[in-house]
């Protein structure tokens, strides 16, 4: 019997489950990000603990540093769960798609001054390296942080550093060729240049604290890399000097920035905003790792900037260190 | 620049191998078990992980791409499911505590293993495994979430789902899914792999995700048959994982084979014990039945794991020992465990109630050699009870099996009115086990089945009532006190499907749909 | 002998994918249940890129199954042009 339910009006008895209603109300449905956010991670009466790490429980708030009351008052402001967070990407990917397209139909690799496509190998390809670390670190602080609502945008970040590496092995094949790959690896292994960058990377990866890991990478490293690498050396300085399809190729990496850095920072500010024991461990870890992170990438940014590697990066500094003032971290 | 030089255009595997593998290196600035702490204490021997076998070569523009088309039509068809009122469109209101059950016992293990995928994807030192693991660790999210989005629906409406996550910490039957993967997370990275990635995906989700949700399309469920369709598209992958992850450690070293083969036994063992609940789903809980538990575990373990077992044979890999046991019970699991789940229906988050006349004749014939003389005759009885107004509720707490944490109900292997006990003395306790393969899974490491969190143990300690509860008072009632600590609403969320309010609000909602008022 | 299988979704899209592989497959066998088609086959299954482009009339990547697969079994080894499902014993 086929019937036609639509006719049908009836009062639901319940808005939501009872864990959103608590938080947020019982009078009003939940969006979805709330009903696939708030307390999905197991909270209490955990059966075994981890062989790999007795001292700690499966989920344990001691394996960081930082104190929450509540860690779900961490809120992504891109409001991401699994289905909005893959469709977004899958547009900037569609758009990706054609940029790549567009430079390989037209040959506008072939067009480009050798001066910038070497330029460009020598910088952008061993990135892919700093990127899989990223993606290695993101997967270390959803695995070992507390709470979905902070937990889960690092499986995405994780997900979107792993996308990027391949975006930029796609640069490499591109431009160059298998072989380009391999010498941008031995200079990531070998070469004055890279070895601060590789060290901080390698570094990073032992870290234990999942939200000091979140700020050595996430904020510190990214927090200076985008903005030096692609919104400065590529958007601007090659840019101008006929590097225009190498933005077209690296646009991803841009918007995506652009955009993540929100979440970062609504992270950074409702851990600072919490108390001022917080804030301290912050401000000592970011200027820690953010000193160490503009000292490795001087060498980097050379490649293409040359003299005007250390007025630039400088700059990007102070620009780093005023957005940390407004996420409540004055440095 | 004169011509170009048309490239060589990479394969698939080519392509793959410098998207993945190509981006990892050996580090020199730290020490390789700095940062890979958890991949040795297990014993497992790697020598090459370049050897790793990728199975889907999935890139994350691609990922993006098809997950993305999954999503768009999953969340239309949720749409349009709620705003038309599906839910009044399933067999029977009966069906719906198939959904309870699921929410509250299924869906947050999809969670768990988000977590645990996150862990063994950060764990392992091969990039081949590690992206795979990733991989799987988002697809988790998404089963978790696609889950809860569906079934909320369903919560807005009928009872017993409203505070599932709470639940699933804490009710006594819960215990049972939860402590399955807080085993496998608890345990190394390589044993998680085997446990979750092998055994439960590889060997037993098809049981779980196949009849089951071929089950919900057939009772009107179109939320719960996408949903379910929708994830075990990633199960292909992830099943295929599983494969990948055992071949590889099978053929590293043959040191590494006794290891696997305890754990599979290991792990078909607790698998098994946990698709109890799917057994009952499937042939007591949907009002139109598909295939029964017995059918479905021919198929879906016997034949398919009959060929999985005979492929790997060539590592001197064998069929778990537990197969014959199973082969025992599969003519008695799913009425042993409705039977349990009809007494206990007042301590429980959905209704439950007798088959009615046809649903005995479907069981007995799908179950020749056991039902008619062993199970019709007792759910008579208890029919002619329920009609009389005695309908049996057990109030008083069952012994527990300290691993498996199901109450002690199943039967001798073969004599199947004889319940099974086995203990151990350990240290200065006595430990109780449903079966042989419990008792040797807590023999081989007693340190960690000992850590139990056994609801019966945790009321009986009075750590499960709500705070401030005095149990000296007169007329203390336990039940009553532990489902206020349940978040359970006695009258409401448990006791017998017939007097529920889900049934009434069904039919009466039903009613507004056919006639014209 | 030992059966491989592949399950899809009963659709538009994969009408075609599943003749394509009972066309590569003359031995398969089509079970159709609730919203679902499962194929079956002794030892060795082979999904091939022509087959679906022919049938559907435009280019198709196999990685496309994903979007319609329900589940399968057996060893698997995928290439651009073929997926092939498989029991070594």
């Amino acid at each position: 019997m086929q019937i036609d339910l639509r006719t049908v009006t009836i009062k639901p008895l319940r808005h939501t489950f009872d864990n959103i209603a608590r938080r947020i109300g019982a009078d009003k449905p939940a969006s979805r990000y709330q009903e696939g956010t708030l307390d999905m991670q197991q909270e209490a009466n955990y059966h075994y603990r981890p062989t790999w790490d007795p001292d700690h429980l499966i989920y344990d708030r001691d394996r960081s540093a930082i104190r929450m009351a509540d860690w779900y008052s961490f809120k992504d402001p891109r409001q991401f769960y699994y289905g909005a967070y893959t469709i977004a990407r899958a547009k900037q990917q569609d758009t990706a798609e054609a940029n790549f397209d567009f430079v390989e139909n037209r040959g506008l690799a072939a067009t480009l001054p050798d001066e910038i496509r070497d330029t460009v190998l020598a910088l952008l390809i061993p990135l892919r390296h700093v990127a899989w670390g990223a993606n290695m670190n993101n997967a270390a602080v959803c695995a070992y942080g507390y709470g979905t609502a902070f937990t889960q945008p690092c499986i995405y970040h994780a997900m979107d550093q792993l996308g990027i590496a391949q975006y930029l092995t796609r640069v490499g094949l591109l431009l160059g060729d298998v072989d380009s790959l391999d010498a941008a690896k031995q200079a990531w292994m070998e070469d004055d240049t890279w070895q601060g960058l590789r060290r901080y990377v390698e570094d990073t990866l032992v870290l234990r604290d999942p939200f000091e890991l979140f700020v050595a990478q996430n904020v510190a490293l990214d927090g200076l890399l985008y903005p030096l690498v692609y919104e400065t050396i590529i958007d601007d300085v090659l840019s101008a000097k006929g590097g225009t399809p190498v933005a077209m190729l690296t646009q991803f990496m841009t918007d995506w920035h652009a955009e993540t850095r929100k979440w970062i920072d609504a992270t950074v500010k409702t851990a600072a905003a919490e108390s001022a024991g917080n804030k301290t461990v912050l401000a000592d870890w970011i200027v820690q790792w953010r000193d160490r992170a503009a000292a490795a990438l001087l060498p980097v940014s050379r490649i293409a900037l040359g003299e005007r590697a250390d007025e630039l990066t400088t700059e990007i500094v102070q620009q780093f260190n005023a957005r940390m003032a407004k996420a409540g971290v004055p440095l | 620049m004169d011509m170009q030089v048309a490239k060589k255009k990479l394969g698939l595997k080519e392509r793959y191998a410098v998207m993945t593998r190509g981006l990892d290196w050996t580090p020199s600035y730290q020490k390789m078990e700095d940062i890979y702490p958890y991949v040795a204490y297990e014993g497992i021997k790697i020598h090459d992980w370049d050897k790793w076998e990728d199975p889907f070569r999935l890139t994350m523009d691609a990922y993006w791409k098809y997950q993305a088309e999954k999503e768009r039509k999953l969340y239309a068809i949720i749409d349009a499911f709620n705003q038309n009122n599906g839910h009044l469109n399933v067999t029977d209101a009966r069906y719906i505590n198939a959904v309870k059950l699921f929410i509250s016992g299924i869906s947050p293990l999809e969670y768990v293993a988000h977590r645990g995928f996150a862990h063994a994807g950060r764990a392992f030192p091969g990039p081949g495994p590690r992206v795979a693991c990733l991989m799987q660790s988002i697809d988790e999210i998404r089963h978790a979430q696609t889950q809860v989005h569906s079934i909320s629906n369903y919560n807005k409406y009928y009872n017993g789902m409203h505070d599932f996550h709470h639940a699933h910490d804490r009710v006594w039957f819960l215990s049972v899914p939860k402590s399955f993967f807080d085993d496998a997370l608890t345990a190394g990275p390589f044993e998680f792999m085997v446990a979750i990635g092998f055994s439960f995906e590889y060997v037993l989700t098809n049981l779980l995700f196949v009849p089951f949700v071929s089950g919900a399309a057939y009772n009107g469920d179109m939320g719960t048959m996408t949903f379910g369709f929708s994830a075990q598209s990633d199960e292909a992958r992830h099943m295929t994982l599983g494969l990948e992850v055992i071949k590889f450690i099978l053929e590293q070293d043959p040191a590494n084979v006794p290891i696997v083969q305890r754990w599979i036994d290991k792990w078909t063992w607790r698998g098994y014990r946990v698709l109890t609940l799917v057994a009952m789903m499937m042939d007591y809980m949907l009002p139109k039945r598909t295939m029964s538990w017995k059918e479905a575990w021919e198929i879906y373990f016997e034949e398919n794991g009959g060929a999985l077992f005979k492929d790997l044979a060539r590592y001197g890999i064998t069929m778990p020992k537990c197969a014959g046991q199973i082969a025992l019970e599969k003519d008695h699991l799913s009425h042993q465990a409705w039977s349990t789940f009809y007494n206990y229906a007042a301590a429980a988050n959905f209704h439950t109630w007798m088959p009615d006349d046809d649903e005995m004749k479907w069981l007995a014939s799908k179950y020749p050699d056991s039902f008619d003389k062993l199970y019709r005759p007792r759910y008579r009885f208890w029919r002619e009870q329920a009609a009389k107004g005695n309908r049996f509720y057990s109030k008083t707490l069952p012994m527990l099996c300290q691993v498996c944490q199901i109450p002690m109900v199943f039967t001798e292997p073969g004599e199947p009115t004889k319940t099974c006990y086995r203990e151990v003395d350990y240290r200065d306790d006595k430990y109780h086990f449903c079966s042989d393969h419990c008792k040797k899974i807590f023999e081989d490491e007693p340190e960690k089945y000992t850590q139990a969190w056994l609801p019966v143990h945790q009321i009986y300690q009075g750590n499960c009532f709500p705070e401030g509860t005095d149990p000296t008072v007169e007329g203390f009632d336990p039940l009553a006190e532990v489902l206020k600590f349940y978040n359970l609403e006695h009258g409401r969320d448990n006791l017998d499907f017939e007097i529920s309010e889900d049934r009434k609000n069904f039919a009466e909602w039903r009613g507004q749909a056919t006639r014209n008022i | 002998m030992s059966t491989v299988f592949i399950a899809l979704q009963t659709n538009e899209e994969t009408r075609q994918v599943i003749e394509a592989i009972v066309q590569d497959n003359p031995d398969a066998v089509v079970n159709e249940q609730p919203a679902m088609v499962k194929i079956d086959a002794q030892d060795r299954l082979v999904i091939r890129r022509e087959t679906i482009e022919e049938l559907i009339g435009r280019p198709f990547d196999l990685q496309e199954l994903q979007v319609n697969l329900i589940t399968m079994t057996g060893n698997l080894d995928q290439t651009d042009d073929e997926m092939v499902l498989y029991w070594n014993a």
